[in-house]
């Protein structure tokens, strides 16, 4: 035993050092590189409205993917959301043609969300299932639910007023979607990043087992991550029934897999543990603008997945393949 | 031992598919007869096939979201070669699907192996590339029937002893595989590596080589699932069997594979398989919405995952002599 | 130092045979660590060679390296004299060398013939396994070590004597000449223990060379003809075990002489702070009841497997009890979850650090705060200064050594994590702190410090629960011991009573 006792210093690295070396900062140079090629490809791009409705491909997507990051971060997923909005949006609808209004309108949108991500979090945690299946099978159940009651038929008409969600705007260019998309952004940033509850979140990710014994009430703070999951899932219903003034039962079809998408471009890991709101905020743009900009130079929407499909494994396994490269 | 057998969850699934027919033909008799049950198992063929290889991919700890994009995929291919060289022979037809599957499977299993990359990131990826790919290829357009060549069309078609082929190769298909399962070091190894990957290293048995296997054998069977399926509906398109992957995984989880790897039994996915056929084949006859389907399916899966995880829940070390005794 | 690790090769001189495998000069590393430093290591045939050594000295390494489960960075591995490489654990199984590892690397999912013919089945026609030669073989081989297991059951139906007696069938099951045993008896009774060692007496008369590594002396010396000591990755002294004492083998692995020396401590035992009473669980503990008091220090002694974990987690929260009353300073006490044991002050630093005690991936003063992030938060949002001031506080208590403290736990030596996962609890100020094992697997220097602490931590007025396998250590700390037996206590031993003789009794029944 030596006598004196060694000094440690609080960090070797500035916080400063460690972001500039991020996933977050690489994501930022790739979406700015976008930006540049965009505006010299097309003419249309740097135009404030064309920009503005640029927004529109990933805000509503984007305040699922920000809960969805912390589901990810904790170690489950949730797969059922894009259903969750069919579900939510069918209910609204029904709620329409029996003469509710926009306040209750917006009631039964989170209400129905929140209720699905009770369900999904009660299976997850009080049954001990694994969240994947469980939502696949709820992402069936759901849509299902919205099959039966629509079939081939569509709800519409929502009352007036219900428009300004998905189509209004706040400020010249700025629309109603965007603040929410920032102020959703900016409250699960404070959440992830700056409460107890985040910390737990990461805690949970990188060792269940050890944040168990370590006092945290694990199964407590998943449900919560499962409500929350389905709450964004009912804000994003009553944003796109808002904006397409319809229900049809295949709404959102498949937004599951880009929200996901969204998520680990975003720098989270897939097997829970790391990353960051900042990372998905910046990933978000980065889709949004490789949709627009091709959507300008009139590529389909099918050959953007591709792009899609391909940055997904590209951001991944390209460092990799660097590292065994030099190796 | 008995008890053992009487309790597998392959007697357990049988019994509850009987039941299924039981309650079917109490109101609707003509459905149990043979004729119609060999059409049944004819319809879900496919699915049985694409099962199998789901199973052996879940078994070793991962999953294959790009089966049903990958049997798109190829299915275009063939249905491309076939319209540009009518005179190639069914044969060779089947060799080239089998061949261009597996090496799409072969592509996901080398970045799971090579890369390490996770595979619901890996073939979340494929998936959409996959569509994609068919996109730039058929340039959005249908191959329609008129454009196939007859014996392409009429091989699935031709019946054998009351059954179509494509039937029939299911069923080659379940023995094939229950052998190579049961009786071959690599089917073991498909177990051991998804039951304790560190002891299959112990054994000498390289993990990520025995997944890359698992994805092309995947792969090989979901492409000549592509040619089958074309032919017999003698059509092929973009979105053919879009979302199926999500029909595959359900008929895996509820013929008793283990999402957590290690356990399930080609037999298992052949009657998950078979369950949910029957039920998509039977609402029609019992006069229910075809769009209860994906409810009912969705349903099937969380209860299925319920019952699985009720039956493989770990006992505790049993210390208590008297409590040993008494079990 | 007793002897240079390069004069090793002279022991050929001394025995008429030449050896079957050899180790010449292997290096291994890891980041950071040189597990094994040019090591050589010959084994004889008809020879048991025992490999002796503190944890973390490189003895798993060398098992890993033989088998193929890791490759050397330099030197070579010799057979008969020529050099071979093991790429997997297949190719060591083809050249004769087979291990009976230290965990049980085996398949719940899969039969028992299965688990034992794994990678090397018997095949039939074209090329299938055969199964009913490979059930035959699998029965023989048990029935020659004395298992009485059907090979068509699967695995997870077997308890875990059977499950290592499984092990032991699946490395004879391959025809070698070399048969590595990795502690092999830790998990067996007593009888099973002696099947054991008529089994090696076997094996050295088939002359086969046999490399066992063991803690228990008396069984070296009871069993083995050569020794080869390693320390901190390197061969510190070998030769014939007649040669050498018990004294000498424990001054080559610790370096120094080691009388193992124990804190002094006063004994200011205070008032009744848990009192646990008819505590029950289905089939793990039954009729549990004792009391602890502020200022004492509670040894659990047992076997491995007695339920002395098991106890502890329930007491925890991580298990229920079926049956039993926990009274903490006289107030009856709900705990249905570690959260809730937190919060009425009873802590548990596991076994098993690494999954149960640190997260790992996680940084030093997130380790330490984790349970009182109610303390150094407001209003549920972090403070980062106060976290480092609290982790910083209880991290030097503990003499912890780390570059900084937002180092990922899993960066730090075994000795400093425990450190870590101490710090984590002593900061929520508990009232009972139970430690499990608190120092298996850690360094010599970090052991001192942890028992330092613990009389320190008694002195405070803190009541300490101590679950420990090593009878010097419940010796030396314990005021008092309970023995734990088939989930029952056996006995509660103290002062002239507590003696070596009197816990190994009452543990094993006799």
């Amino acid at each position: 035993m030596t006598d004196t006792t060694r000094f440690i210093p609080d960090r070797l690295q500035s916080p400063l050092q460690r972001r500039l070396k991020s996933w977050e900062t690489l994501l930022l140079a790739v979406a700015v590189a976008i930006f540049i090629v965009n505006s010299f490809t097309s003419p249309y791009f740097l135009n404030a409205w064309n920009l503005s409705d640029m927004t529109f491909n990933f805000t509503e997507k984007a305040m699922i993917a920000f809960a969805m990051a912390l589901l990810i971060i904790a170690g489950e997923i949730d797969l059922s959301v894009a259903s969750i909005i069919a579900l939510a949006s069918t209910a609204m609808g029904a709620a329409v043609q029996i003469g509710v209004g926009t306040p209750g309108l917006v009631l039964i949108g989170l209400g129905v969300g929140v209720l699905c991500g009770a369900f999904n979090g009660f299976l997850v945690t009080k049954m001990g299932l694994p969240s994947i299946v469980v939502t696949i099978g709820t992402m069936s159940l759901f849509r299902g639910i919205s099959y039966i009651a629509l079939g081939d038929q569509a709800y519409r008409g929502y009352p007036s007023d219900f428009a300004f969600f998905g189509q209004g705007y706040v400020f010249w260019v700025i629309s109603f979607e965007l603040v929410l998309f920032a102020i959703i952004a900016l409250i699960y940033f404070v959440i992830l990043h700056k409460t107890n509850f985040g910390r737990a979140v990461y805690a949970i990710g990188n060792n269940p087992v050890g944040a168990e014994f370590s006092g945290i009430r694990v199964a407590r703070v998943k449900f919560i991550l499962f409500l929350l999951t389905g709450l964004m899932s009912g804000v994003a219903a009553i944003c796109l029934t808002s904006r397409l003034a319809s229900t049809r039962p295949s709404i959102a079809f498949g937004w599951e897999l880009e929200i996901v998408t969204m998520v680990v471009l975003g720098g989270v890991s897939i097997l829970g543990g790391s990353g960051s709101i900042p990372g998905v905020v910046i990933a978000a743009f980065v889709m949004g603008l490789v949709t627009f900009g091709l959507g300008l130079l009139n590529v389909p929407g099918i050959v953007m997945s591709i792009v899609i499909g391909a940055l997904l494994i590209g951001v991944i396994a390209l460092p990799r393949l660097w590292e065994k490269w030099r190796a | 031992m008995s008890k053992q057998l009487l309790m597998s969850r392959e007697v357990l699934l049988t019994s509850a598919t009987v039941l299924l027919l039981g309650i079917i033909a109490s109101r609707f008799p003509a459905f149990i007869a043979p004729a119609n049950l060999a059409n049944v198992f004819n319809d879900t063929a496919p699915l049985i096939l694409l099962a199998i290889g789901q199973m052996i991919v879940i078994l070793t700890r991962c999953i294959d979201l790009s089966v049903a994009a990958n049997l798109a995929l190829t299915g275009m291919v063939v249905a491309m070669i076939n319209v540009a060289m009518p005179g190639l022979p069914v044969p060779v037809i089947i060799a080239l699907s089998v061949g261009f599957g597996a090496l799409l499977g072969m592509f996901n299993g080398l970045l799971v192996w090579k890369l390490a990359i996770p595979p619901i990131v890996v073939t979340l990826g494929t998936m959409t590339i996959f569509r994609g790919t068919i996109f730039l290829m058929s340039d959005g357009k249908w191959v329609n029937a008129h454009e196939f060549s007859d014996a392409f069309k009429a091989f699935p078609r031709t019946g054998i002893l009351g059954l179509p082929v494509m039937g029939w190769i299911a069923i080659a298909a379940v023995v094939f595989f229950s052998l190579i399962m049961t009786r071959t070091t690599l089917g073991r190894a498909f177990y051991a590596v998804g039951g304790n990957p560190h002891a299959a290293t112990y054994a000498g048995i390289d993990v990520g080589k025995t997944q890359f296997w698992a994805f092309t054998i995947s792969g090989a069977l979901a492409g000549l699932t592509g040619y089958l399926w074309v032919s017999r509906f003698a059509v092929a398109f973009v979105d053919l069997a879009g979302g199926f992957e999500l029909s595959v995984v359900a008929a895996c989880v509820i013929g008793g594979v283990a999402i957590m790897g290690g356990i399930g039994t080609v037999v298992g996915a052949m009657l998950g398989a078979l369950f949910l056929g029957i039920i998509s084949n039977a609402l029609p006859v019992v006069n229910i919405s075809p769009f209860w389907q994906l409810a009912i399916s969705g349903g099937a899966i969380i209860i299925a995952v319920a019952l699985n995880s009720q039956a493989n829940r770990q006992k505790g070390r049993i210390i208590l002599k008297r409590a040993e005794t008494a079990t | 130092m007793l002897m240079h690790p390069d004069k090793s090769s002279n022991l050929a001189a001394q025995t008429d045979d030449h050896p079957i495998l050899s180790l010449n000069r292997v290096t291994k590393t890891f980041p950071g660590v040189t597990a094994l430093s040019e090591v050589s290591l010959d084994l004889y045939p008809g020879k048991v060679t025992a490999l002796v050594g503190e944890n973390g000295a490189g003895k798993s390494t060398v098992v890993k390296v033989l088998t193929g489960i890791y490759q050397p960075d330099s030197g070579q591995i010799e057979i008969d004299g020529s050099a071979v490489r093991f790429p997997t654990a297949q190719d060591a199984g083809a050249a004769g060398v087979t291990a009976i590892h230290q965990e049980t690397v085996l398949f719940d999912e899969l039969s028992v013939a299965e688990n034992v013919f794994l990678g090397h089945a018997p095949r039939g026609r074209w090329g299938l396994i055969d199964t009913g030669e490979m059930v035959r073989k699998a029965r023989d081989i048990l029935t020659s070590i004395g298992a009485e297991i059907d090979p068509h059951t699967k695995l997870k139906e077997l308890g875990i004597a059977n499950k290592h007696l499984v092990a032991i069938a699946r490395a004879l099951s391959i025809d070698a000449r070399v048969v590595i045993m990795d502690e092999p008896t830790a998990a067996l009774s007593q009888k099973e223990i002696e099947e054991l060692y008529d089994l090696v007496a076997d094996l050295k008369a088939q002359g086969k060379a046999i490399l066992f590594i063991s803690h228990k002396f008396d069984e070296i010396f009871r069993i083995a003809d050569h020794y080869a000591v390693f320390r901190d990755g390197a061969l510190i002294g070998n030769g014939a075990i007649a040669d050498v004492t018990e004294a000498a083998l424990v001054k080559m692995m610790v370096g120094r002489d080691v009388s193992q020396i124990f804190p002094e401590r006063e004994h200011n035992i205070g008032d009744e702070v848990l009192h646990v009473k008819n505590y029950q669980h289905p089939t793990e503990f039954a009729d549990i009841s004792f009391a602890l008091r502020r200022g004492e220090i509670l040894g659990f002694y047992g076997l491995v497997g007695a339920g002395r974990s098991e106890l502890m987690q329930s007491l925890f929260g991580i298990t229920r009890p079926s049956d039993g009353e926990v009274r903490i300073e006289r107030a009856a006490a709900v705990i249905r979850s570690p959260a809730d044991a937190v919060g009425q002050g009873i802590v548990y630093v596991p076994e098993d650090r690494g999954k149960q005690g640190a997260i790992t991936a996680l940084p030093i003063f997130q380790n330490v705060t984790l349970p009182s992030l109610g303390r150094t938060s407001k209003n549920g949002f972090l403070r980062l200064a106060e976290e480092f001031k609290l982790a910083r506080e209880y991290t030097q208590r503990l003499d912890l050594r780390a570059a900084s403290l937002d180092t990922d736990v899993g960066n730090l030596s075994g000795g400093n994590q425990q450190k870590v996962v101490i710090a984590k609890w002593l900061a929520t100020q508990p009232k009972v702190i139970i430690l499990d094992e608190p120092t298996k697997g850690i360094d010599i220097g970090s052991k001192a410090a942890v028992h330092e602490f613990m009389a320190e931590l008694a002195a405070q007025g803190l009541a300490v629960i101590m679950v420990s396998s090593e009878i010097p250590e419940v010796l030396g700390m314990s005021d008092r011991v309970i023995v734990m037996r088939e989930g029952r206590i056996a006995a509660e031993l103290s002062g002239n009573d507590l003696t070596p003789e009197t816990l190994v009794r009452h543990a094993a029944g006799i």
